[in-house]
């Protein structure tokens, strides 16, 4: 059996009195684009923020490569290779766009970056301070591959390559959010909803680009509410509501099941969950 | 066995009277807190006046206690009103942290307003209530412990019915809740929260006169402590919880005066400190906090303005450097230099906050706990140990380097203003650790008789000597700080400080690079304190006190955050001009008041903007 590059088992988060996450499973394989959909309030974005270390989960486990990383820091799972972007965009605003994106890549530093406990930082600072050829040279090839990486974006990015992050417009900083994900080299890529707040040739244009970091055989799980992007580029959709999975399989599969219409446009629904159905609808 | 249960009745009384005290304040904080999310540092200060204000009715007006009262409370609720509005609602939109400097800035002013009127000297507030004491066991209890106690009981009573049972007070309670879900319903937003000031004040004013009346005596700088005491208080209750801020004041209150009771006066504030470190790093949302949210840090977001700083083009930088370096070729008064020299070591002390408060976005406001630990650390080692001060001064910017890290490594784990408060109860407990160590530090006699800086036998007593040393220290270091912010690190520091979420998700371990940041901050502060104390020759627990580091931190932002030749202009500022021209030496620190909430206002960003 092909070992699952994440792997998710009967994670468990609560509230308050507010089941978040219910007894939820989710396996992605290596290679492969799984997207996640839901209501609002489905519990999408807990169970990114439990798996990518953010919240801790009251029970279950989440191994990735087959390591166990339950509960284990942000900055660890960084380290792993598992990269993510913001439901709202979390740019660094004073930073500018070759900055953020040098940031994504710190786990990717090592000439300068010792890992020796205590003493690693005092020879970090004064790497910082010396600079030996292999510092220069490491600092080199980051700036080379984030111009790289920039390029991806075509003339959005590049031009506005020093621009302080937060002079950019909101389009572009999601654009950043995910140069800098990809800074990291993951093994995983998590975004959630990337195209929120875009256009429609503005979501196009991502959708292009997300597309080729598939072709590229990146790992990715999407949150997405624009059933457009994720019918085209998932191999395997996710449908949750309530905190659980209620239904999975291949994206046209998924589409006319009768538990997810129900989910979307069901329980007769007046008020929060028509804005859900009406978003899935356009 | 009354006999030896007596003294602690009465400390229990004491500590229950004071507590009351400190619940007036807590109070008024905690409903403050509730409406803005905004720790208001100005309370002490209001505190203060209200005890003024109690006096010269008192003493001019000849009023009677009913009266007296009145007075104060009309004249701090007006005060309360006119904070809010002038140093706080203009600010609504600006990062959270402006607020809280901003309160500063007004406790500052207001603590130097009534210094000038009334001078520094302490007053008798003459007691209103008849002066018997009734005897309990072993303890007695006098009209005014149980006239402080029913004003207490009283105003917490009138408050619940407020909040309880006026629309207004409804209206409190929803804007505290949510406040644009309350804007949304039609409350008047800004009129709860004048209110809301209006009310604390008046209990914080309260609380002031009943001290003066308590202890018979007032001063301008009596708020400073109390203020700090009644935000402790509210932490440990939770910050918000009203019942729990009366709570946390009894609990306070009693710690004190049990801890004096075994360990002595001078230990009395060290205790609410250490409370406080403790509360803010085991239970940050008080003792009564049950449960658990989704973390919710309403106080996060650094100070930093969006702005493009000016870069000073190495043909000015090279200038300047040229004519600080030739000014003792024209200027030879010996006065003088050393005054520009100490004034260059202020320059080193502002680069150092400013890589930890820009750069590494830790607003602290303990920095002159750096200066002390150096100061300490270099004359003890020359002094008593015999070292060479040319050795003594940078192993103690190593020293202070790891003590100033180790100390805030508690508060690593907070955020947004909480960095604030821990750093200034840190700051504290160095001064009063240094206070009652006194086998090493000679607590409040000090440290005289320090060798002079020296170095291979040649002694730099002269203003030209200190001059230039503490300028060769100063471009030293600035050139340091400037290759660190320009490497990888001062690009992973400015990251944790804009969002520190994102900068874990992308492996950036926060506790190493604020780890590094303090290092290398300390460092600098640490023998910047060595050399004061080698040029001061004398030493003692008041030499760097919480007004440095406000001093320290207002050179900063007039520089702009991060920017290191913004903090040596900064210096030059507010150190090096005052000083040379001897002038306003009493407006001191009014100016420094004034200045900080005027930066806040107009000019966020600084003079050469944030970086």
């Amino acid at each position: 059996m092909a070992a699952n590059l994440l792997q998710v088992r009967q994670l468990h988060r609560t509230f308050g009195g507010l089941t978040a996450v219910n007894a939820m499973d989710l396996d992605v394989a290596e290679g492969e684009f799984v997207s996640i959909i839901g209501p609002n309030g489905a519990g999408k974005t807990t169970l990114f923020n439990i798996v990518t270390g953010h919240l801790a989960a009251d029970a279950g486990s989440v191994h990735l490569a087959g390591k166990d990383i339950t509960g284990f820091a942000p900055e660890q799972l960084a380290t792993l290779g598992l990269a993510r972007t913001f439901q709202h965009g979390r740019v660094f605003g004073n930073l500018s766009v070759m900055d953020n994106v040098l940031v994504g890549g710190h786990t990717r530093l090592a000439a300068v970056r010792p890992t020796w406990p205590i003493l690693g930082p005092v020879a970090e600072l004064v790497l910082a301070l010396v600079r030996p050829n292999s510092v220069v040279e490491e600092e080199a090839r980051q700036r080379e591959k984030a111009r790289e990486i920039l390029t991806l974006f075509g003339d959005r990015l590049i031009p506005r390559i020093d621009n302080p992050a937060f002079s950019l417009s909101y389009a572009n900083r999601r654009r950043v959010e995910i140069a800098r994900a990809l800074a990291l080299e993951p093994r995983l890529l998590m975004m959630d909803e990337p195209t929120a707040g875009m256009n429609p040739s503005e979501t196009r244009e991502m959708m292009e680009i997300i597309r080729s970091l598939k072709h590229k055989g990146l790992t990715i799980v999407l949150i997405e509410h624009k059933l457009e992007l994720v019918m085209q580029l998932s191999d395997r959709v996710v449908v949750m509501d309530g905190g659980a999975k209620i239904a999975e399989g291949p994206p046209q599969a998924v589409a006319s099941d009768p538990r997810v219409i129900e989910a979307y446009l069901g329980h007769g629904a007046i008020g929060g969950r028509d804005v859900a159905a009406t978003e899935v609808a356009t | 066995m009354t006999s030896s249960f007596g003294p602690w009745l009465d400390y229990t009384i004491n500590g229950l009277v004071v507590g009351n005290i400190y619940a007036l304040l807590a109070v008024g904080l905690a409903l403050i807190y509730g409406v803005s999310h905004l720790i208001n540092f100005a309370h002490g200060s209001i505190y203060m006046v209200g005890a003024y204000v109690g006096w010269l009715s008192i003493t001019r007006l000849g009023t009677p206690l009913p009266v007296t009262l009145l007075c104060v409370v009309v004249a701090c609720g007006l005060l309360g009103v006119l904070i809010e509005r002038v140093a706080l609602r203009p600010l609504r939109n600006a990062p959270r942290i402006a607020p809280l400097l901003s309160t500063i800035g007004v406790g500052v002013v207001l603590d130097q307003l009534v210094q000038l009127t009334f001078t520094a000297d302490p007053r008798g507030v003459p007691s209103q209530v008849p002066d018997w004491r009734i005897q309990i066991g072993g303890g007695t209890i006098g009209a005014l412990d149980l006239l402080i106690g029913a004003i207490g009981l009283a105003s917490a009573l009138l408050l619940f019915l407020f909040l309880r049972f006026t629309k207004l007070g409804w209206a409190v309670r929803a804007t505290a809740l949510d406040r644009d879900a309350a804007q949304q319903c039609g409350v008047d937003v800004g009129r709860v929260s004048s209110t809301v000031f209006a009310i604390a004040a008046a209990l914080g004013g309260v609380s002031g006169l009943l001290v003066g009346m308590y202890y018979n005596n007032i001063d301008p700088n009596m708020g400073y402590h109390a203020g700090l005491k009644g935000i402790v208080a509210q932490m440990i209750g939770g910050m918000g919880n009203v019942p729990g801020a009366i709570a946390g004041s009894i609990i306070l209150g009693l710690i004190e005066s049990y801890g004096i009771a075994i360990f002595g006066t001078s230990y009395r504030n060290l205790f609410a400190f250490l409370a406080m470190i403790l509360i803010l790093v085991l239970k940050p949302d008080g003792i009564f906090a049950r449960g658990r949210g989704q973390a919710q840090e309403p106080l996060t977001g650094t100070f930093i303005a969006p702005s493009a700083p000016v870069r000073l083009p190495w043909s000015v930088i090279g200038a300047a450097v040229v004519i600080a370096a030739a000014f003792p070729l024209f200027v030879k008064s010996g006065y003088i230099l050393q005054t520009l020299g100490i004034a260059w070591l202020y320059a080193v002390l502002a680069i150092s906050l400013t890589l930890v408060a820009g750069t590494a976005g830790q607003i602290s406001l303990g920095h002159a706990g750096l200066l002390a630990i150096g100061a300490y650390a270099s004359a003890l080692l020359v002094q008593k140990m015999g070292m060479p001060v040319a050795l003594g001064v940078p192993l103690a910017g190593v020293l202070t380097a790891l003590i100033g890290t180790l100390l805030v490594y508690p508060a690593f784990r907070l955020r947004g203003h909480y960095v604030t408060i821990a750093t200034l109860g840190i700051g504290e407990i160095v001064t009063l650790v240094i206070l009652n160590w006194d086998r090493v530090t000679q607590g409040p006699i000090g440290l005289s008789g320090i060798p002079p800086l020296s170095a291979f036998g040649v002694k730099a007593t002269s203003g030209g000597w200190i001059y230039e040393i503490s300028l060769v220290l100063l471009l030293l270091l600035a050139g340091f700080q400037y290759r660190l912010q320009r490497s990888h690190l001062g690009r992973t520091m400015r990251a944790m400080r804009d969002d520190d979420v994102a900068a874990r998700s992308y492996g950036v371990a926060l506790d190493r690079y604020k780890g590094l940041a303090f290092s290398v901050a300390g460092f600098s502060a640490g023998v910047a304190g060595a050399i004061l104390a080698h040029v001061y020759s004398y030493i003692n627990h008041e030499t760097f006190t919480s007004q440095v580091s406000l001093m320290a931190l207002t050179m900063v932002i007039l520089g702009g955050l991060g920017n290191i030749s913004g903090g040596v202009l900064g210096a030059i500022l507010l150190v090096g001009l005052p000083e040379v021209f001897r002038f306003a030496q009493e407006y001191r620190m009014l100016i420094y008041g004034l200045a900080l909430l005027l930066l806040i206002r107009f000019r966020p960003q600084g003079l050469l903007g944030t970086e």
